[in-house]
């Protein structure tokens, strides 16, 4: 029989309604393989088989009656920051000891209506904050690549490096993701996947774990892009219980995939290089631009001269907002409570033990930031710069540009430990950031290896709302790239 | 701008962290390093430039000032490390 596991959504989704094979197979497969490889990768910190099992009888049950909606029996990794009713919710932080949700977020929601079936929660950076899944309260996620001839770990990335690693080790045919300054572009382009955050607006944020409320959104981390086009389709929807969500009708993106991008204008801009980027980047970006014109498209130099500013506002609106959201976990309504001698000091008491180190970081930053006197010289100002950069991409788009091509990220993975200043961590994201802080889709295609080996991927930013060209020309770049797979030294 | 440690216990204070004075000195050299990044805005010309407020233009959403949702305190007190008959218990606040 074939490995169940090495199956693409599209091509399970068939098996399925052709009874090829039951979902109660393929879940076993795949709850076969996280047990194998889990304590080599940690990337799942709760897995949910009895519940798992149950959700494949009830869909093998539908489909044995030609019923089901478009994820029937589909195995399914949720990272650790959407709330799933009555199971592990933690963020991967300690301050959320024991908690488990009385409620579903309406992305888990929308997921479980079309059929899917949950294996359980995924691995990620504590509250979502971090590049390298090392800020975990559950330990670091191993990525299941390594350098060629070596038996040295690596990060898969972060923040949803649990995600990135279990769908590249086959733990699971899709993962939910989400991404506030890079978090599943940065992990999809070092494990080797496809990640895509969508525009600011288009998933529901209710019933995930709050970081920056202005730029996080919830996306799929899966192998191709025409799975990632299809956990999309199902994550997305209006809700009248997210103010931010935006009524537009979400699209059959897997419609667009196969459309010719001729007379598509792909903008490459400038800007989107570093000092000390090493040249295999730089080759593979060239790589991609000719792929694109291979395939038709016009390729246009463009200039977004606001990107370098981008990181830095960042780290002001990110931990102003994440200093805020995080209030909430004082030891009173869930989670870790540390006593003290009173309120206050039971407060710090948790606070102190209860956030991780880079958590602090970023809540004292906020913190600052926001305090009496220094609201107007970080905070406006930051917000200021953030206008600047959307104008940038606002005139790309107005000059007729239908999509922008960049590399995903500065480097490959690297190693645990390699990386312990915490700005030179942050530069990770420099490529990805400048979509977040202008709310505009973005997707990550594995793109080639370097020379070591490791996986490397090229992003695409589209028009706000215009997914649909991103997996038009992603699909462009994944045909000309091939796929890449890890080996699986785990096992 | 850079922060000294007391600024940093004072901040620490603000946010309900209870750092020891080893912490604040280690935490004074990394937010200086960031706030020492955060410095290169003070290139930028924002003269003139509305501060953003949503990345997506649309008008808030309103919704029915009426109640939607709730009646299930016990839902709510579920995941309190300390609660008694749906309350929440905490340390005394007032003498």
């Amino acid at each position: 029989m074939t490995d169940l596991t090495k199956l693409t959504i599209a091509e399970a989704r068939e098996g399925l309604k052709n009874k090829d094979y039951t979902s109660s197979e393929l879940t076993e497969a795949f709850l076969t393989n996280i047990e194998a490889a889990n304590p080599s990768l940690n990337a799942y910190v709760a897995v949910t088989a009895d519940k798992a099992r149950e959700m494949a009888k009830a869909s093998d049950e539908k489909l044995a009656k030609g019923e089901g909606g478009a994820l029937e029996g589909i195995p399914l990794g949720i990272k650790d920051l959407f709330a799933t009713k009555g199971v592990h919710t933690q963020a991967c932080s300690h301050i959320l000891d024991g908690f488990k949700p009385v409620y579903e977020s309406t992305v888990t929601s929308n997921l479980w209506a079309d059929g899917a079936v949950m294996l359980g929660k995924l691995n990620m950076d504590e509250f979502a904050m971090g590049s390298s899944n090392e800020t975990s309260y559950y330990g670091n996620v191993v990525n299941p690549w390594r350098k060629e001839g070596s038996n040295a770990a690596l990060v898969p990335g972060g923040s949803s490096g649990g995600s990135a690693a279990a769908v590249a080790a086959r733990l699971c045919m899709g993962a939910t993701a989400t991404d506030t300054g890079g978090s599943i572009r940065q992990p999809a382009a070092l494990t080797g996947t496809v990640g895509i955050k969508p525009t600011y607006g288009r998933c529901s944020r209710w019933g995930i774990v709050a970081f920056a409320s202005s730029l996080d959104q919830a996306g799929p981390i899966a192998h191709t892009v025409r799975d990632s086009a299809i956990l999309l389709k199902s994550m997305a929807s209006v809700d009248a219980k997210d103010t931010t969500s935006v009524e537009i009708d979400v699209p059959d993106y897997e419609a667009s995939i196969g459309k010719s991008v001729k007379a598509l204008k792909i903008g490459i801009p400038k800007e989107y290089r570093v000092d000390g980027m090493p040249a295999e980047i730089e080759e593979l970006w060239q790589k991609g631009i000719q792929w694109l014109k291979d395939a038709g498209a016009e390729i246009v130099d463009i200039s977004l001269p606001h990107t370098k500013y981008a990181l830095p506002a960042y780290y002001i609106v990110a931990p102003a907002e994440a200093s805020s959201n995080l209030a909430r976990y004082d030891g009173v309504r869930y989670g870790l409570r540390v006593p003290g001698k009173d309120i206050v000091e039971m407060y710090e008491n948790t606070r102190a033990e209860g956030f991780g180190a880079e958590v602090q970081r970023r809540i004292l930053i906020g913190t600052y930031v926001l305090s009496a006197g220094y609201y107007d010289a970080y905070y406006l100002k930051a917000q200021k710069v953030r206008t600047l950069i959307k104008r940038d991409f606002d005139l790309a788009w107005e000059n007729g540009v239908d999509a922008i091509l960049t590399p995903t990220t500065p480097d490959a993975a690297f190693a645990p430990g390699e990386i312990t200043d915490p700005v030179t961590m942050y530069l990770n994201d420099i490529f990805t950031v400048t979509v977040n802080m202008a709310g505009l889709p973005g997707i990550s295609i594995p793109a080639g290896l370097n020379k070591s080996g490791l996986p490397l991927g090229l992003q695409l930013i589209g028009k706000p709302f215009d997914e649909a060209t991103l997996f038009q020309v992603g699909s462009v770049i994944e045909e000309a790239a091939g796929s890449f797979e890890a080996e699986t030294w785990w096992k | 701008m850079s922060v000294d440690t007391q600024t940093v216990k004072k901040v620490a204070r603000l946010a309900r962290i209870k750092v020891s004075d080893a912490d604040a000195e280690r935490m004074t050299g990394e937010l200086n390093a960031i706030l020492g990044f955060v410095e290169q805005l003070d290139e930028v010309n924002i003269d003139g430039v509305e501060p953003m407020t949503s990345v997506v233009e649309q008008t808030m959403k309103k919704r029915q000032d009426g109640v939607t949702d709730g009646g299930y305190a016990a839902d709510i007190t579920a995941n309190a490390p300390a609660s008694e008959d749906n309350f929440f218990m905490v340390p005394k606040v007032v003498e």
